[in-house]
């Protein structure tokens, strides 16, 4: 069994309650911190900690945080993303649901580090339930005195609020979700500045993914460098991946960075490998944006070595022949799964979900769209893989956010890797509508590796 | 010619307490903020829809203009502008969805409900949609109801679920859990 | 002052301003090199919060500054990018840029109608000349185009939305207009559209000035529509007395008929004076007016690049 740090009491019964929280251990990270470490301390043991955002970039949290601006009298401002819109992320729901009250004392340990004093959860506004998970858990926390005027007698006071969204992937960017939290439409930012800089209300602010600031309360109570002693190089600690797809075991796994990938889908601990013993055709390891990887690319790197989950490894190879650990959305595809459809909903979701704002998203998304959906319902041409590739170059990198990217990368990567199965369904459209491509080239693998 | 009589969409004493709660989130001045969530309570007690009467009320309420309010409205999904059924069933068909058969299970409610994709039975009881990543991809098929999500999906369970519902008078209330 | 050197040429400029206004300094100091300003279809200088969505104003930023001298990893809006001592910038000189820029013509071409003959704005459309200077002679695309019904907003202006780029200068005109905001963009992606709360908006004394800063033929003039081609009209510049604006405009005129009255625009086409709508609809008639004398017109449009510079002169 590899290392829990952040679910390691998730299934301990009444865990979402304040009382058995706190016999767990709960809100020692606050006592801590508030009473032997001053907020530059805290900040040290996070960048020490080597924490990386684990919303999805793997920008260093501890060093995010010291960007933050302190100009004197303008308050700063705490923000959780917990926009959860990514497809074939679960995780933070998950986290949540399961244990509120860790969320909590994250965002009051982090509010302490960095001066904060109100702090907001922006969360996806279908999840209703869990709004109202989260307010208990923040109400129970305001009685015991974890939040609200000088908290444990100190000079530190916290408000902690829930705000839920109206339903929109792009504000999970966070500029469009500081749009959204001032109640506008979520139509990402032009930056600079940062919203480190001018962010909420033009204030200072930091944003952070849900699993982050989960994460910090363990930092805090162990230590940094005890934190970055597990997994592997730069990919330090636990991570949350929302394993979905054809496997025999979907859900949230904790894994220590560094776990193999093909154990981390065969073994019985964690996905249990695949239904009715059919065989690995693909994987998205991060969430729909990243490229997509077929089986024997997603087991070992283009050197012949194993992969294993940590940023580092996933992304080996760059977009050529690796993908990224993104936010942890791990999505598997058995050997019946059609790659095109697949990348048409992909490109479907991402033109439903582009703000608007800056043109070669707008257009460009809704184009791939609707080339893909010709190819997928058999009204393709061979010119178009060449042309959904120069419309995602065309998106790509030239947008205000990364929604561009986002939408991007799942076509070209899928074009990189099934071009053959693209070009069956454009030549061979009556077939394609009847039956599926099946496993292609790796029909060869499968019998190199003897499977 | 009968004259029905005329209620303009007010919010009760109740609601208007928690408008001004999350109004008192955000500071002095920002009360924009805390449009989105009173435009989600302003659908649950005005008919699961925005009329644009409903969003001038929001507008008044929360002092700001009404563009402001039909910009927002118009942007996030979770707003209807046109009328819905008493069960508004939303069933996910993005990627990780769709490869554990989520067109299956809207081309069996369609069958069943004897409607397609975005149209309302003509008992007003149910609309069909079908939506974008809803973050249950490891339970899929999945659809979302009222506030509820209902996961992993058989022919079975849909068939329990809406002849449940079919057999309620009254729709449930999107912030009250049903299980 | 800060050096900025874009396509060879070098500048100086005051700390805060962007790649843009630099490259448009150097075209107002040398119009010889009036080709590197990069061309722009929503930012608009008088207009506070505009630019950085159309993305046809990206440079190469080569050298970041004197003191970080890496260059930027992606190219950037220059409508948005503050200059800094020492940057070296890339226009018409980086081919890679230029086919970039082609590409965001091709996509912001994809949904607009080619219905420039029938078209107000044909002649003095940014749209229009972007694509004619950057665009590629045939479209890859097959696929259906968006279309929107055409909308009335008020007796003057028409709003033809698909024709629309969604550059939101509209929106931050009728915002810097009124006090209290009326006008905005409603939906979202490629369905987003323009949407104005009528009553309010047509009461504003200065709404007629959305069409001039319109790019396209989004907003167009009622009251000249279909009445002339643009290059048909012979432009003076003109004044009155006004007590609500400066009341100096243009008069687009056919013989003694004033067809159309707007703004005066500078070089960069963008508004020096907003004027009212009582100047803009309400006097159409040569004796209402001091005209000053024919107006030059210092555009590279498709139109009067071949024709309009040449008749203009013979009016002198």
């Amino acid at each position: 069994m590899s290392r829990k740090i952040l679910l390691e009491h998730a299934h301990v019964a009444g865990i979402q309650g304040y009382e058995i929280y706190r016999k767990m251990g709960g809100y020692r990270s606050v006592e801590k911190a508030l009473k032997s470490l001053t907020p530059e301390e805290v900040v040290d043991e996070v960048k020490r900690s080597g924490l990386r955002g684990r919303g999805g970039a793997g920008f260093p949290t501890g060093m995010k945080w010291s960007f933050l601006a302190k100009p004197e009298g303008v308050p700063r401002y705490l923000l959780c993303n917990a926009d959860e819109s990514e497809p074939g992320t679960f995780k933070d729901r998950y986290l949540m649901e399961k244990i509120p009250h860790l969320l909590v004392e994250g965002m009051i340990t982090s509010s302490y580090a960095l001066g904060v004093q109100t702090a907001y959860i922006y969360i996806r506004g279908e999840y209703k339930w869990i709004v109202k998970i989260l307010e208990k858990a923040i109400a129970e926390a305001y009685l015991h005195g974890w939040l609200g005027r000088k908290i444990l007698g100190t000079d530190f006071s916290l408000d902690l609020y829930v705000a839920p969204g109206g339903g929109a992937y792009i504000c999970g960017e966070e500029t469009a979700l500081i749009e959204s939290l001032e109640g506008k439409r979520g139509n990402p930012r032009i930056k600079p500045p940062f919203p480190a800089v001018k962010g909420l209300w033009q204030s200072p602010t930091v944003v952070n993914n849900v699993e982050t600031l989960a994460a910090v309360p363990v930092i805090v109570n162990e230590g940094g460098d005890a934190y970055a002693a597990v997994g592997v190089g730069r990919s330090t600690g636990t991570k949350l991946i929302s394993a979905c797809g054809n496997l025999n075991k979907p859900g949230v796994y904790e894994i220590e960075m560094g776990l193999p990938v093909e154990e981390f889908i065969f073994s019985d601990e964690y996905c249990g490998g695949i239904p009715g013993g059919k065989r690995f055709k693909a994987c998205v390891p991060g969430g729909s944006s990243v490229p997509i990887l077929p089986a024997d690319l997603m087991l070992k790197n283009a050197k012949g070595e194993d992969r294993v989950m940590t940023y580092e490894s996933l992304s080996d190879g760059g977009f050529l022949t690796g993908t990224m650990l993104g936010s942890g959305g791990f999505i598997v595809f058995d050997e019946d799964q059609c790659i095109v459809r697949n990348t048409y909903t992909y490109a479907r979701f991402y033109h439903h979900e582009s703000c608007g704002q800056c043109s070669p998203c707008r257009e460009g998304t809704g184009w791939m769209e609707k080339v893909l959906h010709r190819i997928e319902h058999g009204h393709g041409h061979d010119h178009d893989l060449d042309l959904l590739v120069d419309i995602s170059k065309k998106i790509e990198g030239n947008t205000i956010c990364p929604l561009g990217d986002a939408a991007a990368w799942p076509v070209a990567a899928a074009i990189r890797h099934f071009r053959e199965e693209f070009e069956w369904h454009v030549r061979h459209p009556q077939e394609a509508q009847a039956r599926n491509y099946g496993l292609g080239r790796l029909e060869i693998y499968y019998g190199a590796v003897g499977v | 010619m009968e004259i029905m009589a005329y209620n303009p969409p007010r919010f009760s004493e109740e609601r208007l307490a928690q408008v001004r709660k999350i109004v008192g989130q955000f500071p002095e001045g920002r009360q924009k903020s805390a449009l989105i969530r009173v435009l989600h309570m302003a659908q649950e007690d005005f008919g699961g829809h925005l009329t644009a009467e409903v969003m001038d009320y929001v507008a008044d309420l929360l002092a700001i203009s009404p563009i402001e309010v039909y910009e927002v409205a118009t942007f996030y999904t979770m707003f209807n502008l046109k009328p819905v059924g008493k069960y508004m069933l939303e069933v996910c068909h993005t990627g990780p969805c769709m490869l554990r058969g989520a067109d299956k299970t809207i081309a069996y409610l369609q069958q069943k409900l004897g409607i397609k994709v975005n149209e309302t039975t003509e008992d007003g009881f149910f609309t069909l949609k079908s939506a974008e990543c809803l973050g249950a991809c490891g339970y899929a098929p999945m659809m979302q109801c009222g506030e509820h999500y209902y996961e992993n999906l058989t022919e079975e369970k849909i068939d329990a679920l809406v002849d449940a519902w079919q057999k309620q008078p009254v729709p449930p209330k999107a912030w009250e859990k049903i299980d | 002052m800060l050096k900025v050197t874009i396509d060879g040429i070098e500048t100086q400029v005051e700390p805060g301003t962007t790649i843009l206004q630099a490259a448009r300094k150097i075209a107002t100091e040398q119009p010889e090199h009036s080709h590197l300003v990069p061309p722009a279809m929503c930012y608009y200088s008088p207009l506070e919060g505009s630019g950085g969505k159309c993305r046809t104003c990206i440079v190469k930023v080569t050298q970041g500054s004197e003191r970080d001298p890496r260059p930027m990893p992606k190219p950037v809006a220059s409508c948005q990018t503050q200059v800094m001592d020492g940057m070296v910038v890339e226009n018409t000189t980086n081919p890679d840029l230029l086919a970039a820029r082609k590409g965001v013509v091709e996509l912001l071409l994809i949904n607009h109608p080619l219905d420039c003959p029938v078209c107000d704005q044909a002649g003095e459309c940014h749209l229009q000349d972007l694509a004619f200077a950057h665009g590629a002679s045939e479209t890859r695309y097959e696929e259906e185009r968006r279309t929107f019904e055409r909308i009335d907003i008020g007796p003057y202006i028409q709003l033809h939305m698909t024709r629309c780029i969604l550059c939101y200068r509209c929106v931050y005109t009728a915002n810097q207009f009124t006090d209290e905001r009326v006008h905005g963009v409603l939906f979202r992606g490629d369905r987003a559209e323009i949407g104005t709360y009528i009553e309010k908006a047509i009461k504003n004394d200065f709404s007629g000035n959305v069409i001039d800063v319109c790019p396209v033929g989004a907003l167009t003039d009622k009251t000249f529509r279909f009445r002339s081609r643009v290059w048909f009209t012979r432009p003076f510049d003109a004044h009155r007395k006004c007590d609500k604006c400066c009341g100096k405009t243009v008069l687009w005129m056919a013989g003694d008929d004033v067809l159309r009255v707007t703004a005066r625009k500078d070089v960069f086409d963008e508004v020096e004076e907003f004027i009212c709508n009582e100047c803009r609809f309400d006097h159409k008639v040569k004796e209402d007016w001091t005209i000053e004398g024919p107006r030059s017109i210092h555009r590279h449009s498709v139109i009067s690049a071949n024709k309009y510079k040449a008749k203009a002169k013979t009016v002198v």
